[in-house]
């Protein structure tokens, strides 16, 4: 078999085994599945930046919430499926605009300049409090949740809503590393220089794969907020921009699947230890130091390391 | 009050904010200055000094004074300690790589805030101050042709705000000492310029991180424990101090100590002020939304002369 | 002056803080010549390379290509107009298989199958076909100087700038460099910045000798070797 025929073979797998999982899952396991995929295809998004392209953004969730607060916030007056246009091209605006002015630093200031940005954008949305209702957040009543004629409000359309976006991010992800474009990233986030010194114009792709990536996470939100019915300041605060950096580094930067097994396992692990403490977020942090010292390939970078050479 | 009156009040309590904000913003230019790595857990430092001062104090009881003293030697002293033994077991594992440092600083910082959520509790809890006296402050106004001195309703200020201001100059004269006039000082500065040749001259470099590590955190510290007789210790007291020892270490230019304390002084007074007469989250909004663009467009700070 | 010149630099000068890497060079290079430039350490040859291909701003002077002007083009357009530049010191993606190494170079230009056909023609002239599939950081120093420089051919430029090449390579390899250069001469332009007296002697058509940041000398190998000036400057300087 070819690599190519192995890779889809493989994701192919995963996205079946994830459509038959819904009938045999018990109700919990069923929902905390579906909101995993949402997490995990904001993961993926992530990954474009991080994982492919070498960019280290502290400050996604301010994608993620344009995504759902440009979703949210116009759902009553546009109807659902225009909102959820709205809230994906307000996320992709956004990247576009950041991109252009984050991308002429680099290394820590990047860090540092998308943390200010989301940071900012949190604030804001604390600020217009009137209508965002700042931390306390708002539902998105369930007869805005419907698409067409199906009630996203319900488990199994709920389920199946999620499994869509998933399927979209992994093939565009999917797509992206076989495309002369997303190899030339891959260029970028090994030898930066010696890219630009082949005649690639270095800024025009890495502003490119920023708004990718935002526009991934911004669907991610958007999806979010009408998949669960609710938005709220905290899907901007820091905790959400780091979430997607430590589900990304777990499962693996620059692989397909990454994003997917880390975000899952990342779920589980702080959904088994929420019967023994409350401070769930210390798992986090101990997985963040972990990671860094012992893991730098996360998961499936193991995985391509020691058996399956192809994996993208 | 008047405005005048009122101004004054507003600039006495920022001097105080810009005072401890110094201190906590030296521990971090300090570190980003020696070892050229951003230390994400700093702000959790200060918040560790602030509820191991309580600790502290409640620990020893007596007088006031006698806890507060102690707590102003063991609580910064406690917490240099615990960052040097992160530094020696983490930051020097993943070499000082910049970003690798980044991501485990944010780790660090979920530890030490949830531990301290799991053992210390959500509440916020004061430290008492270890003297108070209220200072009741005069104005001057033109009345009738000449000036006239009076007391203002409402403008005093307490001995002990003074006293912060004032222990918070003699730190940062310490510190300069100490960069400027002594061995230790002269080899970080010598490992600041050339890692590389200070290792080949025989510096012990490794030492010397973890000690300039110790330092910017326990330099947070000590801000937290002059700041906690004013505002408690509470676990998640730690994002404010890291959020604006940023602003002040990126405006004041990275790295450079005078560069710092003269951003410290402008944004502490510049807070303090505008926090008064404006919506605190607006004056949040701007600055950090002026951080980004500084580093953007002007990356070596708006005083400084370091590039990052 | 008839045909227009591949490459032409008119008053091209660099100061750093007040020090003149480079003054006033005129430089001409007509298309199809071995063209190799040298100098003593700091006589400016890289900075002057560098105002070339774009990676350094030059403080004064222009830099024209096939006629045109290109002073104010950043580097990857210039390199799109057809230059091709190997790094003095070794710059791959280490991570990546060879073969990937050349294909990113080849892509810009090139579609679908025809990137590996090219990519691996490249490595075929370098001697490097039977290692495609490794990793290029496994490879020795000298395998991946020559990567570098199948990196270059496979852009098929119009001028192929080699910052000293053969830096690091055995005695064994540089035979085979200099082999190399002569039979591109049909297809490409060659600008050489080379250490190397015997490699320089033996493959250039001319030699432009740089010296405090000015042209010293131009002319045949034989000229050169024959120019006194050139002779103190580098006994000068050991």
């Amino acid at each position: 078999m070819s690599d190519l025929r192995k890779s889809l073979v493989l994701h192919g797998g995963v996205l079946v085994l994830l459509f038959g999982l819904q009938f045999v899952l018990p109700a919990y396991h069923h929902g905390v599945v579906a909101r995993v995929m949402v997490m995990a295809s904001y993961a993926i998004g992530y990954n474009v930046l991080f994982g492919y392209t070498g960019l280290l953004s502290l400050g996604h969730a301010m994608f993620f919430a344009a995504g759902m607060y440009g979703m949210g916030l116009t759902v009553g007056v546009l109807g659902t499926a225009p909102a959820l246009a709205f809230g994906v091209v307000a996320g992709a605006l956004l990247a576009a605009v950041v991109g252009a002015l984050a991308l002429r630093t680099a290394g820590v200031a990047f860090m540092i300049v998308t943390l200010m940005f989301a940071q900012a954008g949190y604030l804001t949305i604390l600020y217009f409090g009137t209508y965002t209702r700042g931390d306390e957040g708002f539902v998105i009543p369930q007869a805005q949740r419907v698409l067409g004629a199906v009630d996203l409000s319900d488990p199994a359309n709920r389920y199946f809503a999620a499994l869509a976006l998933f399927a979209l991010c992994l093939m565009v992800s999917l797509r992206l590393v076989h495309t002369s474009f997303g190899r030339v990233l891959i260029a970028i986030r090994e030898n930066e220089e010696r890219a630009r010194m082949l005649g690639y114009n270095v800024f025009a792709r890495k502003w490119a794969a920023v708004v990718i990536s935002g526009t991934l996470s911004a669907a991610a939100g958007a999806f979010y907020g009408l998949l669960f019915g609710y938005a709220g300041a905290s899907f901007a605060g820091v905790q959400y921009s780091i979430f997607p950096l430590l589900w990304v580094l777990l499962g693996g930067a620059g692989t397909v699947l990454g994003p997917l097994v880390g975000t899952l396992f990342m779920f589980y692990l702080i959904d088994l230890s929420s019967g023994v403490t409350s401070a769930y977020m210390l798992i986090a942090g101990v997985a963040l130091v972990l990671l860094t010292l012992f893991a730098q390939q996360g998961l499936m970078g193991e995985v391509r390391a020691r058996v399956w050479r192809w994996l993208p | 009050m008047d405005f005048g009156p009122y101004l004054f009040l507003a600039t006495l309590e920022g001097a105080v904010g810009a005072a401890v904000l110094a201190l906590t913003a030296v521990g971090l230019s300090l570190v980003f200055g020696v070892m050229r790595v951003v230390n994400v857990a700093h702000g959790e430092f200060f918040m560790l000094g602030a509820v191991l001062a309580w600790w502290v104090a409640t620990t020893v009881g007596g007088h006031p004074a006698l806890g507060f003293g102690v707590a102003l030697l063991v609580a910064p002293v406690l917490v240099a300690g615990i960052a040097a033994a992160v530094d020696m077991t983490v930051l020097k594992r993943i070499e000082y790589d910049p970003e690798r440092t980044i991501v485990a600083t944010i780790g660090l910082l979920y530890i030490l805030q949830q531990v301290t959520l799991m053992t210390y509790g959500p509440d916020a809890r004061p430290v008492e101050p270890p003297f108070n006296a209220r200072l009741a402050l005069p104005w001057v106004e033109w009345a009738e042709g000449g000036l006239r001195m009076y007391w203002p309703w409402g403008l005093s200020t307490t001995s002990y705000k003074l006293a912060v201001i004032g222990a918070a100059v003699v730190v940062l004269l310490g510190v300069w000492a100490l960069m400027a006039r002594t061995r230790i000082g002269l080899l970080m500065r010598a490992t600041q310029l050339d890692r590389e040749m200070a290792l080949a001259f025989g510096i012990p470099v490794e030492r010397i991180y973890a000690l300039v590590f110790g330092l910017g955190a326990g330099l947070a510290a000590l801000g937290a424990v002059l700041v906690v007789p004013i505002q408690q210790a509470h676990y998640l007291m730690g994002a404010d101090p890291l959020l604006l020892s940023f602003i002040v270490v990126i405006i004041g230019g990275l790295g450079s100590l005078p560069g710092t304390v003269l951003a410290a002084v402008l944004i502490g007074l510049s807070d303090g002020i505008i926090s008064v007469f404006f919506s605190p989250t607006l004056a949040k909004i701007l600055a950090t939304l002026l951080v980004a663009l500084v580093l953007v467009f002007r990356p070596r700070g708006l005083f400084g002369a370091q590039a990052v | 002056m008839a045909a227009v010149s591949l490459l032409e630099t008119r008053g091209l000068s660099k100061h750093f803080a007040g020090l003149r890497a480079v003054e006033g060079v005129d430089f001409t290079l007509p298309e199809g010549e071995v063209r190799a430039l040298i100098g003593p350490n700091g006589a400016g040859k890289t900075t002057f390379v560098g105002m070339l291909c774009g990676r350094i701003a030059p403080s004064s002077g222009t830099v024209a290509f096939e006629g045109r002007d290109i002073s104010h083009l950043p580097a990857h357009r210039r390199i799109g107009l057809g230059m091709a530049y190997t790094f003095q010191i070794t710059s791959i993606f280490a991570r990546l298989p060879v073969l990937e190494n050349v294909a990113l170079a080849a892509r810009r230009r090139l579609k679908g199958a025809a990137v590996t056909r090219a990519s691996l023609a490249a490595l075929e002239r370098v001697g490097l076909a039977d290692r495609a599939d490794q990793i290029a950081g496994d490879l020795s120093y000298g395998h991946q100087r020559l990567l570098e420089i199948a990196m270059g051919l496979v852009q098929a430029p119009r001028l192929l700038i080699l910052d000293e090449p053969t830096q690091g390579l055995a005695d064994s390899e540089i035979a085979d460099f200099k082999a190399l250069v002569r039979g591109l001469v049909v297809e490409t332009t060659v600008l050489l910045i080379e250490h190397n007296m015997n490699v320089v002697m033996e493959t250039a058509d001319r030699i432009t000798v740089l010296n405090f940041g000015e042209v010293l000398a131009e002319g045949t190998p034989a000229e050169i070797r024959a120019n006194g000036a050139v002779q103190a400057a580098y006994l000068g300087t050991g």
